[in-house]
């Protein structure tokens, strides 16, 4: 996953990320009109996750073989991992593995993102990928990304985070994470 | 935001979105093996609903891999349902899903 072609479509103009074999469980991508430098800052910076990510500080020296930890107080680390590769301001790479005692046996699985500067905007996907087959983590983590990615963006674009969704009630993971941000 | 309303005012794009929400990363060939529409048919509204941001892509060698991208319609729900109306819009959601469920 390194080159990327850039086309123009007659509205955008599309960068599409290169992958080199396997197939990945999910793509997002989003739009976000900030300069990149700020992008990343949102994605490395745990004064600024906590702003958008529903509280959690994401904490890390962001070195290859660093570990990093999702946290925020009174509540147990959301996610611990190992910084993969790191590039700024273009691509960051880490294992992703939500602490919960059901799911801590479970391999870890893989998150990248890839920030590409457009015109005015910054096009950012992510891709989740390597999980195991029957992954309870892929299953919960279903429609977690979108809302994380418009939070992050509504932050950039109008300084304000969004509130997390109150439709959590069956995961507690989220709700825990709701209770203290609200 | 045109774009996305644009694009989802076709029945034919959304049938393509539910294969992808069914079976995410598929093949222009896997997505015409599915639905019944023309390759050069399922080719186009793909390009209608990349340039609308409602599918995303990846190159894998030769292959174009095709990924649901919800976002833009979080954005949408985002922008007109208050964060207090999003609980009691999520039940009646759930209402309607559990009661309409017993007729399939």
């Amino acid at each position: 996953m390194s080159k990327l072609d850039a086309k123009a479509t007659a509205t955008r103009t599309i960068a599409t990320t290169r992958i080199e074999n396997g197939k990945p469980k999910f793509v997002y991508v989003i739009y976000i009109a900030a300069p990149i430098e700020k992008v990343w800052q949102a994605l490395t910076d745990p004064k600024m996750t906590e702003q958008y990510w529903f509280g959690y500080r994401l904490k890390s020296d962001w070195k290859v073989g660093s570990h990093y930890v999702s946290e925020k107080d009174g509540v147990p680390p959301f996610d611990k991992g190992i910084v993969l590769e790191c590039d700024p301001p273009r691509r960051l790479s880490y294992t992703w593995h939500p602490e919960h005692r059901d799911v801590l046996n479970e391999p870890h699985s893989r998150v990248t993102f890839e920030l590409v500067p457009l015109e005015n905007q910054v096009q950012l996907t992510i891709i989740h990928d390597e999980f195991e087959t029957g992954s309870k983590v892929f299953e919960r983590i279903s429609g977690g990304w979108p809302r994380v990615l418009s939070s992050l963006k509504s932050l950039l674009e109008t300084g304000h985070g969004l509130a997390p969704s109150w439709n959590d009630a069956d995961k507690p993971w989220l709700r825990q994470a709701a209770g203290r941000c609200a | 935001m045109d774009e996305v309303f644009k694009a989802l005012a076709d029945a034919s794009r959304r049938e393509l979105l539910d294969s992808l929400r069914a079976e995410n990363g598929q093949t222009l060939g896997e997505l015409c093996s599915r639905l019944a529409m023309t390759r050069q048919a399922v080719s186009k509204h793909l390009a209608i609903l990349e340039a609308a941001n409602l599918v995303a892509t990846v190159w894998r060698g030769r292959e174009k891999l095709h990924y649901l991208n919800p976002v833009p319609i979080h954005e949408i729900a985002d922008r007109w349902i208050g964060k207090f109306e999003r609980s009691r819009l999520d039940a009646l959601g759930d209402l309607k899903k559990a009661l309409e469920a017993r007729d399939e």
